[in-house]
């Protein structure tokens, strides 16, 4: 696995086990704001929604608007 | 202080409410119901002579020599087994015990070698201490048959045993039993045959059961017992307490000294962790501070395949911060990062992420906890508000029911494992705890002497989540849940939704069973004993959170014990079995990379202004990287640097291949340690370290406790590890200038609400402080959560199983777990330096009959192992302790290197690796893989030291 496989397995990991909170998508996007690094995050928002599951796809979009949007 | 003994009252202390006042010797005294009347004499500073009573050990009355005199009473009762009462007049001191006491001190002298001049523990000897105070002048008997002569034991690497001094008191017998839990030792023979065995008639020391804890020793009055250092260099001169450096339970040891010699490590009798016992580790294992390949003197090389060239600290420290300075001019602030350490200080580790914050000006730091207990943290601060354990070792002493998950107390914590057998086998007709034991593999505490868990469910390797979901499964539906509990303390509506999950068909332990392979009928009766045994304590180790869902598991343990209303009470709890002498105190330092001290985010903008104004400068808001994010963006080719403080990184991480990657693609590692570990073969610059016996500071063990580390002698390296840290920092730019460890703590105390109230004078006079320390708990807090949870409403999470990603196949059939032993500690950089290789010599893969036979396999033959990561050989031992499909080893020694075969795969919330599922495959071998060899050329030339020219 390279490093942006590797992100984009843990948003999938991250998005299956969070999959079950009331609100899947914020609580993906608020893990992923906490706990990675500015370079992960711009990497997997370069890297797009391939290979995402629903989920993360969701959550890396809306991190990706609210970045663009500040 | 000059040496002085630790008191002995004699017997153990009573616990009793009630008090009792009597007169002893024409004093009054009044001491809690049930103490003996010569406990009750010591208390008061009256010493009756005595041989077979300690106070570690329950009395015994063999040796009558404590022998009394008590007004109504006839003849002369043994003071240890006479239990005071009201009212009670008792003469410790008369002509007629004189004459006893003498008779009786003139047989046991009649039997016993004359040789105190010469003996090694001529000064500190009990019979001789007893002689003197009866009076001993002569001995009359003409003896024909003695004990003395007999052959010595010298087979245990760290202690004698002489039968000849033997006076077969038994208190090594009973030690054994009762504070060790081992029950090894015995009496062999009867009457005048009577002789101490260390089990079988033919087992020495060595080769039996014994796990050479050293309570035997420190029971034993003579010198039959006594350890080979004392016999070596002498008695003690001097005693320092201190704190061991070895595992999470934090045991206070007093370390005897002569001048700045350690002749022995003594459990301190006070130590609140440990309560006067301790481990072969702690005890024992300590030649490592002095080993002859421990580095003194700075070292740098320009590239990995130089040999290294010995400097001066000032040039080290020069060199050092000129390529971080370089480093970070060329490729941005945010190519350099570092990592803390769990064996050093709690001062040294807020210095390390104080130097990476505010000096490298990121956040890119991290510790070892990231591959153990980081999903602890997780786990804990999402349900319960804070990481923290619940409770005190104390506690186990209350407890009904202890469930054991993921962790194998008896190796991993020994100390503490030993209270926890003390509470299991029942006590003075209290009956036993009831024990539930969750692992893949038969650990000893499933079965041992006195002891046998009530279920033992050996479930498939990877499946914690669905086995707790099934149990939580069994306690919701059958109705056993503490309603009333979860109505006051936790949020309703979220435990509603938990419930309602738990309870669907497809989370019940039959519809579970093919996934976990654990009985179906054995896991609902476990479920229902947890959750109406009484008081229910969960322990738990790694075996919980090296996995992908590891805080997933961790979140399911807090659900279930908020389900079953065990916590915020003695008795109860989560309790994480910390992996490291100093892991909590890492974690709550802000070693983590996403937080500050005291477990506060990084983007609070209240708390980094805090530190911002301590420290004048700007904090970066955005979190860093942890390791495995660090090893990537090495790889990347966009981290350059790192400062790696007392861990070896490369022999304990996963996937050893992608870490070596990542080493060797950054331009400057700074390995701060002991000894040239397996790191510092891609090391550029080598700072040497020094140990917790040359250094000031504090260690936090599993239950949150503060305790001491006193410098005991001169740092062979010249320098404190806090203050090579300063050093750097120094030359780096920043204006520190700490002139003792207590002024980082003060600065901790300062910036960290949980320990507003620690200072180093608080902790001399109280001897430990467990944090929170607050106004509100000056004295600390023993257990957690006792009126509400500190996050408001205890939070139910969700926590549905998600099978790992490591699959077995037709190439890898097996699952391999990894774990350690009771000998070895981590990646054995100290242990392997000491004699406890007698032990442990060797890496072994345990696996199982059927898989043996499958493939011709043998005990001690060697096998290939082989993942999808890598491979490596070892030797196999064949035994039914794991199941069909799982094998097992340990990852102690760097030849095997047991992660050359792990994955990079990880928690899916912490990153913590998944150490304890890696699908493999065995198969007969003949030597050592293309990788071991490759490495063992790699180390050998990258441990190479140029020798200076000689000057003319």
């Amino acid at each position: 696995m390279n490093s942006v496989e590797r992100l984009v397995h843990m948003a999938n990991q991250i998005a299956t086990n969070l999959a079950t909170d009331a609100a899947p998508v914020a609580a993906v996007a608020d893990h992923i704001q906490q706990f990675w690094d500015p370079r992960m995050k711009k990497m997997i928002f370069a890297h797009g929604t391939a290979g995402l599951s629903p989920i993360a796809a969701a959550a890396i979009s809306l991190l990706a608007d609210a970045q663009n949007g500040a | 202080m000059t040496y002085q003994p630790q008191n002995d009252f004699g017997t153990p202390e009573s616990r009793s409410d009630e008090t009792v006042s009597l007169t002893i010797d024409g004093r009054n005294v009044t001491v809690p119901a049930g103490t003996s009347v010569m406990r009750a004499a010591a208390e008061q500073g009256t010493s009756i002579p005595k041989l077979c009573a300690t106070d570690s050990v329950k009395s015994f009355g063999s040796c009558r020599l404590c022998l009394v005199e008590i007004d109504g009473r006839r003849g002369t009762p043994a003071s240890c087994t006479t239990p005071v009462e009201p009212g009670m007049v008792v003469r410790t001191q008369t002509p007629h015990l004189a004459k006893l006491r003498k008779g009786v001190m003139e047989l046991y002298i009649s039997d016993h070698p004359l040789d105190c001049l010469t003996c090694a523990a001529n000064g500190d000897c009990e019979l001789q201490d007893q002689a003197g105070a009866v009076g001993l002048r002569d001995v009359r008997y003409d003896v024909q048959a003695t004990h003395l002569g007999q052959e010595k034991d010298h087979s245990n690497p760290y202690f004698d045993f002489d039968p000849s001094k033997c006076i077969a008191c038994s208190r090594c017998i009973r030690a054994c039993d009762e504070v060790q839990g081992t029950l090894a030792l015995t009496m062999e023979g009867r009457g005048w045959d009577s002789k101490i065995s260390a089990g079988l008639a033919s087992d020495n020391f060595l080769e039996s059961e014994c796990v050479s804890c050293g309570a035997c020793v420190q029971a034993c009055p003579t010198a039959t017992l006594v350890e080979k250092k004392v016999v070596e260099v002498g008695t003690p001169e001097r005693s320092v307490v201190t704190t061991c450096a070895y595992c999470g339970v934090g045991c206070t040891f007093r370390a005897e000294m002569r001048g700045e010699q350690l002749v022995r490590m003594v459990p301190y009798k006070d130590g609140k962790a440990n309560r006067g016992h301790s481990c072969v580790k702690g005890r024992f294992a300590w030649g490592y501070a002095q080993h002859q390949e421990r580095i003194l003197k700075p070292m740098i090389r320009k590239s990995i395949s130089d040999p290294w060239r010995e400097v001066e600290w000032d040039e080290a420290f020069a060199y050092t911060a000129s390529e971080l300075k370089r480093i970070s001019a060329k490729y941005g602030r945010n190519a350099l990062g570092g990592i803390t350490s769990s064996r050093c200080t709690n001062e040294e580790t807020f210095l390390v992420q104080k130097l990476i914050r505010a000096g490298f000006g990121n956040n890119n730091v991290d510790t070892c906890a990231r591959v153990c207990h980081s999903p602890t943290g997780y786990g804990l601060k999402t349900t319960f508000g804070t990481s923290a354990g619940t409770q005190d070792f104390d506690s186990v002493e209350d407890t009904d029911v202890i469930l054991i998950i993921g962790a194998n107390p008896t190796d991993g914590h020994p100390v503490f494992a030993s209270r926890m057998k003390r509470r299991l086998r029942g006590q003075d007709g209290r009956p036993g705890a009831k024990l539930i034991v969750i692992d893949p593999r038969r650990t000893d505490i499933v079965r041992s002497p006195h002891i046998e868990a009530q279920h033992h469910l050996p479930l498939r390797p990877g499946t914690n989540v669905a086995v707790l979901t099934a149990m939580a499964h069994v306690i919701v539906t059958e109705g056993l849940a503490d309603e009333a509990f979860i109505r006051e303390r936790c949020d309703w509506d979220e435990y509603s939704h938990w419930a309602e999950f738990v309870s669907q068909a497809r989370n019940s332990p039959e519809n579970l069973q093919p996934v976990t392979l654990v009985d179906a009928e054995e896991l609902r009766a476990a479920a229902r004993l947890y959750a109406t045994g009484g008081n229910g304590a969960i322990y738990y180790g790694l075996g919980v959170t090296e996995h992908s869902q590891g805080s997933s598991t961790v979140m399911a343990i807090a659900n279930l014990a908020m389900a079953t209303g065990n916590i915020g009470r003695r008795g109860v709890g989560v309790n994480p079995l910390r992996g490291q002498n100093n892991v909590q105190g890492a974690c709550d330092m802000g070693s983590f990379p996403h937080e500050l001290a005291g477990y506060r985010h990084i983007s609070d903008g209240n708390t980094r202004k805090l530190f911002e104004d301590d420290w004048g400068v700007t904090l970066d808001p955005e979190p860093g990287l942890r390791i495995p994010n660090m090893l990537d963006a090495a790889v990347d080719g966009v981290f350059k640097a790192l400062y790696c403080q007392g861990e070896d990184i490369l022999q304990s991480d996963p996937n050893t291949a992608h870490v070596s990657a990542g080493l060797a693609a950054m331009e400057c590692v700074i390995v701060h340690d002991l000894f040239l570990n397996e790191t510092a073969n891609y090391a550029h610059i080598f700072l040497p370290g020094s140990t917790f016996l040359e250094k000031n500071g504090t260690f936090t063990n599993a239950e949150r406790r503060i305790q001491p580390v006193r410098k005991v002698m001169t740092p062979m390296n010249g320098l404190e590890d806090w203050e090579v840290t300063q050093r750097l920092a120094q030359a780096m730019g920043l204006d520190w200038n700490y002139t003792h460890p207590s002024e980082i703590m003060d600065e901790i105390a300062r910036l960290t609400p949980t320990f507003a109230g620690v200072s180093f004078a608080r902790l001399d006079e109280a001897g430990s402080l467990q944090w929170p320390v607050t106004a509100d708990a000056p004295d600390g807090s023993p257990i957690m959560h006792v009126d509400g949870f500190v996050r408001g409403k205890g939070k139910f999470v969700v926590t549905d199983y998600v099978p790992t990603d490591e699959k077995t196949g037709p190439r890898f059939p097996l699952l391999l777990t990894t774990g350690r032993i009771l000998s070895q500690y981590n990646v054995g950089a100290q242990t392997r330096r000491t004699e406890n290789v007698a032990w442990h010599p060797e890496d072994l893969l345990e696996i199982h009959p059927v898989d043996a036979e499958d493939r011709g396999v043998k005990s001690g033959d060697w096998v290939k192992l082989a993942s999808r990561a890598g491979e490596t050989t070892l030797r196999a031992t064949v035994t039914d302790r794991v199941a069909p499909g799982v094998v097992y080893t340990t990852f102690h020694h760097a030849v095997t290197q047991a992660n050359v075969v792990t994955t990079d795969f990880s928690d899916w919330a912490t990153n913590c690796p998944e150490y304890k599922v890696t699908a493999v495959q065995i198969s007969a071998s003949n030597g050592p893989t293309e990788w071991q060899e490759e490495y063992e050329a790699l180390s050998t030339r990258s441990r190479r030291v140029e020798t200076g020219i000689a000057a003319e």
